[in-house]
This record gives C-alpha cells, sequence and structure tokens, in this order.
C-alpha cells in the first residue's frame, strides 16, 4: 500500500480485508508505524539493533540531528520520533545524496569485528543493494511503511469482536492481522514477536476447543458462489487498465499523503486519489487469463483488498484530530486525550449501487494499571 | 519469439552513479494451459543503477506481460521463494544485481532444476518440502516442560550456527546432480535442515535423525561436488556441513 515499505510483496492485507467485507469492523487502523531506517530507495529493513550498538543518524551537515529532536535518547527515541525527525531534515533541505533524499547511518566509527558479530545482515544488505561498504561509508536510510498496530478487534482470549464488545462465536484472529491493542498507537520493537507468540498460541488452543464442541453446521447453498465470481468477474474483463498502473498510483498518493507527516489537506487528496483509483479499478483487468498459478489474477484480486484497507486507515486518520503514537498530524501536533482517548472502529458500508465508503465508530480505552502521560524524550 | 519491449524514457535518475543501460532477459516460459513444451522469449529492457533480476522481472510483468509466472515475497534474500537459474547457475533474483551480470548478452532465467515446472519459473517445491519434513526439523525434548530456560553457551550454540541461516530456498538441492538423476535422494537442504539440530545441545533427536540419513537415499549418496556451497545464497558451507554429518555417523559421536 505504501510505495517505501519493509513490507513483503505478498503481504497485502488480505485476512483483515476479508473480515472487513464480511461486516467485521478495523479497529485503530490509522496507527501505522514507520520504521526510521529503511535503506534508502528500496525501503529494505536495518534493524534497530545497528543504533542499538551505537550508529548514529547524521544530516548532509554531518549534524547528529537527533540531539535537536530527543535530547535525552537522541539515536534511540521512539520510531516515530525518529521517522519524522529524519523526514523533517530531508524536507528542510538538509537530506543526502543527490536529489537530498535521505539521511545517513554512520557505522564508521564502530570495528568491524564488533560489526560482523552483532549486525552481519545489515552489513549485508547495504553491500548487496547499495554497493556501500559500511565499515568505511554511512549507509542512506529513510523511513519505510513497517506495521499496521491496527487490525481485525479481538478479546485478549482472540476471539474476533464484532462490535465494540459482541464477540463472534468461532472467529480468532492474532498476529498483525489483528488488534488486541496491546501495541496501543506505536508498537516497541520486538513485540509483534511476543504477540504472535502468545496471541497465536491461544488462538490455537481456543479454535482448537470451540471446534471440539461447536455443533456442525449445514454449508448455504453454493458458499463459494461470491468468491467465483469476484474471480471470474476480474479475469474475464477485456482491455482494461493494468493492476500494476493502479496499485503504483495507490502506494504513491499513501507515501505523500498519508505517511509521517499527515494534515486534513493531505488526507483528503489521498481519499479522493482512493476514490477515483477504486473507480478505475472497477475497469481493470489482468491479460493472463489461465486457471494455473495466475498470480496477475491473484495481484488484481489484492489490489482490492489494499484499496479498502487504504481507505480506512485515511478516513481513520482524517478523523482523529491529534497526533499520538505512529499517527502524526501537522495541523493538530498535541495529544488530545478529552477528545480523542478512543479507538476508532471502521466499519465498511456499500451504498445501493455498489460503490464502498467507511463508516466510523468509537470504542472507549480501557486504562488498567499505568496511567497514560506525556512523553518525554 | 523476440519481444523488443522499448522503455518509455527514463524516469528514474541513475542510483548511485551507475548509468542505465539495456539488458536483455531470456527468458524460459512454460504454460501448463497452452504449451506442450517449455520456451524461450526475449526482452529487451532499460534498467538503472543497481536494479535486480526481479526488478527486471517485475518490469516485464507489470508493465508489458501480466501473464509472466514466477515466485517472490520479501525481495531481499530472506523469504527463499525467488530462487531461479540464471546464466546458468541457481541464484536469488532478489540478491543478483543486474550490472554484477555480463550485459553484453542476453541472461538466461530458468525454473531451478530438478522439479516438476508448473508454470513459467514456478515449480513444484513439495518434494523438496517432503524430504525436510522426513528429518524432523523442529527440537525434539523429553520430559517435563521445564520452569526455565534451556540454556546454551555461546560456544555451543556457534557449534551450528552456519546451518542455522537456511532459508529453504531450495538453491543447494536443485543443483545438485545427484538429486537430478534420482528423485528419491534426500538433497544438500535436507542435510543441512537436519545438521541444525543434531549439533544443537539441547535437542535430543539426533539418532533419529541420524538414522533416517543413513539411509540409502541419505547422505551416502553426495558425491561431494560442491554444488550445493556455491549455490548458496546465505553463504552457507554445505558440503561441510554435509560431512560433518557423514562423520557423525561414521562415528556416533556429535
Amino acid at each position: 500500500m505504501y510505495k517505501t515499505t519493509s513490507n513483503a510483496h505478498t503481504l497485502t492485507g488480505d485476512g483483515m480485508a476479508i473480515a472487513y467485507r464480511r461486516g467485521v469492523p478495523l479497529e485503530d487502523m490509522e496507527f501505522f508505524q514507520f520504521h526510521p531506517t529503511g535503506l534508502a530507495g528500496l525501503g529494505i529493513l536495518l534493524s534497530e539493533a545497528a543504533r542499538g550498538e551505537g550508529a548514529i543518524l547524521r544530516n548532509s551537515d554531518g549534524e547528529r540531528f537527533m540531539e535537536r529532536y530527543a535530547p535525552t535518547l537522541k539515536d534511540l527515541a521512539p520510531r516515530d520520533v525518529v521517522a519524522r525527525a529524519m523526514a523533517n531534515e530531508v524536507r528542510e533541505g538538509r537530506g543526502s545524496g543527490p536529489n537530498k533524499d535521505y539521511v545517513l547511518l554512520d557505522l564508521t566509527h564502530l570495528e568491524p569485528a564488533h560489526i560482523d558479530a552483532k549486525l552481519p545482515d545489515i552489513t549485508e544488505f547495504a553491500r548487496t543493494y547499495l554497493g556501500i561498504e559500511p565499515y568505511t561509508e554511512p549507509v542512506p536510510v529513510f523511513p519505510t511503511a513497517h506495521y499496521a498496530m491496527g487490525g481485525i478487534p479481538t478479546t485478549v482470549e482472540t476471539e474476533v469482536l464484532a462490535d465494540n464488545e459482541r464477540v463472534l462465536p468461532g472467529m480468532y484472529a492474532a498476529g498483525e492481522v489483528a488488534c488486541v491493542s496491546v501495541h496501543g498507537a506505536n508498537r516497541l520493537g520486538t513485540n509483534s514477536l511476543l504477540d504472535i507468540n502468545v496471541f497465536g498460541r491461544r488462538a490455537g488452543i481456543a479454535a482448537a476447543a470451540f471446534a471440539a464442541k461447536a455443533p456442525w453446521v449445514e454449508l448455504p447453498e453454493s458458499p463459494e458462489a461470491e468468491t467465483v465470481a469476484m474471480l471470474e468477474g476480474m479475469r474475464d474483463r477485456q482491455d482494461g487498465e493494468r493492476v500494476a498502473d493502479i496499485r503504483r498510483a495507490l502506494q504513491e498518493t499513501m507515501d505523500a499523503n498519508a505517511q509521517v507527516f499527515r494534515s486534513e489537506a493531505t488526507l483528503k487528496q489521498a481519499l479522493a486519489d482512493i476514490a477515483g483509483l477504486r473507480e478505475r479499478y472497477g475497469r481493470a483487468s489482468v491479460q493472463d487469463k489461465g486457471k494455473r498459478f495466475n498470480t496477475d489474477l491473484l495481484e488484481g484480486i489484492e489490489l482490492g483488498f489494499l484499496l479498502d484497507l487504504a481507505e480506512a486507515i485515511v478516513t481513520g486518520a482524517l478523523e482523529r484530530k491529534e497526533s499520538r503514537g505512529g499517527h502524526f498530524r501537522e495541523d493538530y501536533q498535541n495529544r488530545d486525550d478529552v477528545n480523542y482517548m478512543r479507538h476508532t472502529m471502521a466499519y465498511r458500508t456499500e451504498s445501493s449501487e455498489g460503490s464502498a465508503g467507511v463508516r466510523l465508530d468509537f470504542k472507549p480505552v480501557v486504562i488498567t494499571r499505568y496511567q497514560p502521560m506525556e512523553r518525554k524524550f | 519469439m523476440t519481444l523488443t519491449t522499448e522503455a518509455p524514457a527514463q524516469e528514474t535518475p541513475d542510483a548511485g552513479g551507475i548509468p542505465s543501460f539495456q539488458v536483455t532477459l531470456r527468458l524460459r516460459r512454460f504454460n501448463p494451459e497452452s504449451d506442450t513444451e517449455a520456451r524461450w522469449e526475449d526482452h529487451t529492457l532499460t534498467m538503472h543503477g543497481t536494479d535486480r533480476v526481479l526488478d527486471a522481472l517485475h518490469k516485464i510483468k507489470w508493465e508489458y506481460d501480466g501473464s509472466l509466472t514466477f515466485r517472490r515475497s520479501c525481495a531481499h534474500g530472506i523469504c527463499g521463494s525467488d530462487a531461479m537459474r540464471i546464466n546458468g547457475r541457481n541464484r536469488l533474483a532478489c540478491k543478483t544485481l543486474l550490472k554484477d551480470l555480463p550485459l553484453d548478452k542476453p541472461i538466461s532465467v530458468e525454473p531451478i532444476k530438478g522439479l516438476a515446472v508448473l508454470k513459467d519459473l514456478v515449480v513444484d517445491m513439495e518434494p523438496f518440502y517432503e524430504a525436510y519434513k522426513s528429518i524432523m526439523p523442529f527440537l525434539v525434548t523429553s520430559g517435563n516442560d521445564p520452569s526455565r530456560e534451556r540454556r546454551q553457551s555461546p560456544e555451543e550454540r556457534e557449534r551450528f550456527d552456519d546451518t542455522t541461516k537456511c532459508i529453504l530456498c531450495a538453491a543447494c538441492t536443485t543443483s545438485c546432480p545427484v538429486y537430478w538423476s534420482d528423485g528419491q535422494y534426500f538433497g544438500p537442504q535436507a542435510i543441512v535442515g537436519a545438521h541444525r539440530f543434531i549439533f544443537d545441545s539441547r535437542d535430543e533427536g539426533s539418532e533419529e535423525r541420524l538414522e533416517i540419513l543413513n539411509d540409502r537415499e541419505g547422505v551416502w549418496r553426495c558425491r561431494t561436488t560442491f554444488n550445493c556451497t556455491d549455490a548458496c545464497p546465505r553463504g552457507i558451507e554445505v558440503t561441510k556441513a554435509i560431512q560433518e554429518v557423514k562423520q557423525a555417523l561414521l562415528f556416533r559421536r556429535v
């Protein structure tokens, strides 16, 4: 969905989108995490471990700019803070490179043996993809789309919620597809692994227990009909626009308008672009008309999912007139606990003419042991 | 068939000071619904700077011929989906930069060998996964669940560090001449997968795994041609790992 991303090509949010199309809401979709250190232009992730081991971010003047943004934590400030600082350096003209569109991750003061032992993948990525030798040269980096904090709402037992309270019997979700909300508005490094270990286990155990005692439910008449119609409709359409062109346009508008800096103007632009792209998508066609291993058709279906999810993200971001965690509004730069200490719940709507939209609802935040406080770095 | 696909005027600035260049990809194509046998197809493209073979394949698929079929996912050498035979050598398309290949003649791209071709560059990976599953690729322990971590010294961890890097791309197995000629052989990857647990101090399944690999189709089929070591995109010393398993079998000591 974003152009600069650390995510694999095959990660297209299908799980979220399928639930969403069946009426399940999506919670907190506007909270999307951008990892500070993606390889410039490629988005390939360089682990936080680099800065953990002492690497320093510098702008074109060689300045350690994080000292200005987060005097205490500096380069180890939270991901959203560092990502915004980097993007701000670039937009204020202090980016490096021929197009001044990235900053530099400097490891040159670290011992090569130490780099090899602690950061083997990082050096390999820089060498393979940019021809950069990290022992002696700084590595070009820029924020890269990394993780969706939002997703299918669940209880702590991984049961999927159909609204703010009602559990959907027999449906479980865990991992990035789900929003248990343990990550709040901004996931901490490595917690996605804890997430899947804890909630993946719970979901598996709960699903097995449910299946063991659930009564047999007869399938409706031709349960596959809707899916077959969707696949054949796309495959058989002749002479339409290419899926790849529409996807590229979606990625461009999301990068330009709904990335680390957002405002009412940019988000409205993104929403208008998505509506236009959805219309084009309705006329798109694929060239591969075969029935075997048709990845052209697969990408076409995936684009439909991406458009739905992009719309949910942008709609949530437009409504949230504050800045919190991974979501930053230039026109509302502070956190507003009075009005926005609440989750968004996005429901997909369909008009009588068949055009899709989003209806937003809200869910109160449950505060337990820790009182929310202002972040200071 | 030759399709010369004229690229539009250059939009992307040259990356890293490397100028854009012309490259011809010679693709091995096979559509099971219309072809009786595989055929070659050439595409000439304008590519830029540090573009990879995967970028060229995407350019063809996304701009010229959507039916071109290949697997890929992470696009940076971690997921192991896009192993293919590039200029006669098994490599990952996402880790092979075009500028590092000779550009004065066409770059051939074929599916990896020894597994049935399903379509274009996609092969049936099931026999490969079956071999992997048969060596029990999981930690085997006995007794009650421990109340704390299973501890291991850095030296003990180092013993099998090399084989933990495997991404199951099948580049090694499908470069092995024994595997090509004998569909029963486990192949290098399954032995690498076994090595990772056989030499893990926490594991208690070594005997059983060694017995499986002592089979007629096990480690003894290896003829140490080193193709697997050359092919591994992760730099694993595959042949050495196979030799270590052979020695463990001979001396029953890990």
